[in-house]
C-alpha cells in the first residue's frame, strides 16, 4: 500500500539528494581526473569542482545554480499500478521552495515562468515496467548548458560505424567548453529519431564505471572515451586531458534503411537519485543510502 | 600566471593589461545579465530610456542565480555562470553602448565579441561552470534586483563581490583567446585521433 504522500516525500528527498550529493561513480571520476591533469588551469578547474562538491555536501545546498528541469523515470513493479504524477508534481513544487531549486520551467514561446518548476508536461515522466516487487523512482535534474549541446543525426546505413564516430567527434568539438566539461557522453544508436534521443538520455542513468553488457558496444565506449580525451578540450574547454568522464551507449535495432544516432551530453554535475518503494510503503534509497537504515 | 585583484568600477588601462591565463579576483559591484536582460537593456537604449543601473566600467556576470527571500531581503544561495555563447549576438553592442569592462561567464564567446574586447577595452573572464557554491562564497551580499518580472534567472541582480574568483582571463583585449588556442590544439590532435579511429 503506497500512499501519495510517500511518493511526494520520496520525490522531495530524491531531489535534495540529487542536487546536493553526486553519485559515487561521478565523484571517483572527477577525483581521478584531478590526479591525472597536469596543466595548471585544468587542475584549477577540477580543484574548484571538487571543493564545490564538498561545499554542497556540507551545506546541503545545490552544487549548481542550474538545478535543471526535472526528468523522472518511474518503473512500476509487478502488479503495482497507481497514479503518481500529481504527487510528484506536488513534491517538485515543495522542493523548489524548500531546498531551494531555481525555478527554470517556462512556457516555450512566451517564456512565462510560473516559479515552481511545473507547467504543461513538466516535470516530465517516463513510465516503465518491471517484474520487481517495488516501484522505482529516479530523478535526473537536467541543466540546460549540457542539454543545449544535444544532437541527432539520421545517418545512412552505409556510413556505418565510421559515420557514428565522425558524428561524435563533430558534436564534441562543436560543444567545446559550453556543456561544462568534463561531461558524460550519452549516446543512443538505432531505433528511430525519438528512440535514439530517449536512449541517449537513459544511457546517462548508468554509472560511468559500468560498461554496456554487449562487448562490441563496451569496446566502442572505451575507444570513444580515449579518442575524445585526446582532443585536448579539457575541463571547461580551457585545455587539458579530461573532456569526458565517461561514454555510455545504448542501442536498439532499427529500420534496415536508417541509422539514427543521438547524443545527449551531461555536465560534470551529473545529478541523479533513485529510490525503491515497496508494496508495504517501505522506502529504500539506492544512490544515496540513508544512515541507520531507511 | 599572474594573480591580480581588481575593484569595480574597473580601470580601462588595468583591464587592457590583462593577458590570457592571468587569474583575477574581483571586488565591488557585479551585475548579472543573461539573454533576457541583454535584450531588455538594448531595447531600453533603442527607446532612449535610462537603464536602472550604470554599466560603465562595470563587470557583467552571465549568471542566473538561485536567490531566497528571507525577512524581506534577498539571499544568494548559488551563483555559477551560464553558457556565454547564448549572448554572442548581443554582446558586442552591449559592450560598445554601455561601456562594460568585464564579462564573466563560461565556454567563451565568438569573434565579434573578441573584436569588441580590443576595440572598447574589455575582458572575458572564465569562472568554473557548475561550481556555484564556490563562486557564491565570493559574493558578500545582494544589493538589489531589477526586472524581476523576467523571472529569477533572467533578472538583473546587483551583487557585492569580495575577492570573487578565481577568474581566468580567457579572452583579452589583445585579440587573444584561450578558446582559440585550445581549438587549434584540438585541430592539431585530430589527424592522429582520426587515424586511430580508422576514419582516415
Amino acid at each position: 500500500m503506497i500512499s501519495e504522500n510517500t511518493i511526494k516525500e520520496v520525490t522531495k528527498n530524491l531531489l535534495k539528494d540529487a542536487v546536493t550529493v553526486l553519485p559515487q561513480d561521478i565523484k571517483n571520476g572527477l577525483a581521478k581526473a584531478y590526479e591525472e591533469e597536469e596543466q595548471t588551469i585544468a587542475k584549477m578547474q577540477l580543484s574548484n569542482i571538487l571543493e564545490n562538491i564538498q561545499l554542497a555536501e556540507k551545506s546541503k545546498l545545490p552544487m549548481c545554480q542550474d538545478t535543471g528541469i526535472q526528468i523522472f523515470y518511474i518503473t512500476f513493479g509487478k502488479g503495482i499500478n497507481m497514479k503518481v504524477e500529481d504527487a510528484i508534481r506536488e513534491g517538485v513544487k515543495e522542493a523548489t521552495n524548500q531546498i531551494p531549486l531555481r525555478p527554470n520551467a517556462v512556457h516555450p514561446i512566451t517564456r512565462e515562468n510560473p516559479g515552481d518548476n511545473t507547467g504543461l508536461k513538466m516535470p516530465y515522466m517516463n513510465y516503465r515496467f518491471s517484474d520487481e516487487e517495488y516501484m522505482e523512482i529516479t530523478v535526473m535534474p537536467k541543466g540546460a548548458g549540457s542539454e543545449n549541446m544535444s544532437a541527432l543525426s539520421m545517418l545512412t546505413p552505409s556510413s556505418g560505424l565510421k559515420g557514428i564516430k565522425e558524428f561524435v567527434l563533430n558534436t564534441i568539438t562543436k560543444a567545446g567548453g559550453k556543456p561544462c566539461p568534463p561531461t558524460i557522453l550519452g549516446m543512443g544508436i538505432g531505433g528511430s529519431a525519438d528512440i535514439s534521443m530517449k536512449m541517449a538520455k537513459e544511457a546517462l542513468l548508468r554509472p560511468i564505471d559500468v560498461h554496456h553488457s554487449d562487448p562490441q558496444i563496451a569496446e566502442l565506449e572505451i575507444e570513444l572515451y580515449g579518442a575524445i580525451n585526446s582532443l585536448g578540450i579539457g575541463p571547461m574547454g580551457l585545455g587539458g586531458k579530461t573532456t569526458v568522464l565517461g561514454v555510455n551507449i545504448e542501442y536498439a535495432f532499427c529500420h534496415t534503411a536508417s541509422l539514427p544516432v543521438a547524443i545527449n551530453l551531461q555536465c560534470w554535475a551529473a545529478r541523479r537519485a533513485t529510490a525503491r518503494i515497496y508494496r508495504d510503503g517501505k522506502v529504500e534509497y539506492i544512490t544515496h543510502p540513508k544512515e541507520g537504515g531507511q | 600566471m599572474k594573480e591580480i585583484r581588481l575593484n569595480t568600477p574597473l580601470d580601462e588601462n588595468m583591464v587592457r593589461d590583462l593577458v590570457i591565463g592571468d587569474v583575477v579576483y574581483l571586488s565591488g559591484e557585479i551585475f548579472t545579465a543573461r539573454d533576457e536582460a541583454h535584450i531588455h537593456a538594448l531595447e531600453f537604449l533603442k527607446e532612449g530610456k535610462n537603464l536602472p543601473v550604470n554599466l560603465r566600467d562595470a563587470a557583467v556576470f552571465h549568471c542566473g542565480p538561485i536567490m531566497q527571500k528571507k525577512n524581506n531581503s534577498w539571499h544568494l544561495i548559488a551563483a555559477g555562470p551560464t553558457t556565454s555563447s547564448r549572448m554572442n549576438l548581443l554582446e558586442p553592442e552591449f559592450i560598445e553602448k554601455f561601456g562594460v569592462r568585464a564579462i564573466i561567464g563560461k565556454g567563451g564567446m565568438s569573434k565579434p565579441t573578441l573584436d569588441a574586447l580590443s576595440k572598447f577595452g574589455c575582458v572575458y573572464l572564465a569562472i568554473t561552470g557548475g561550481a556555484a557554491l564556490l563562486s557564491a562564497k565570493g559574493i558578500k551580499n545582494v544589493k538589489g534586483v531589477h526586472w524581476l518580472d523576467l523571472g529569477m534567472p533572467e533578472a538583473l541582480w546587483i551583487l557585492e563581490g569580495e575577492n570573487f574568483g578565481p577568474l581566468i582571463v580567457a579572452m583579452d583585449s589583445n585579440n587573444s583567446s584561450l578558446y582559440d588556442k585550445v581549438d587549434s590544439d584540438t585541430k592539431a590532435n585530430m589527424s592522429k585521433i582520426r587515424k586511430e579511429l580508422g576514419l582516415d
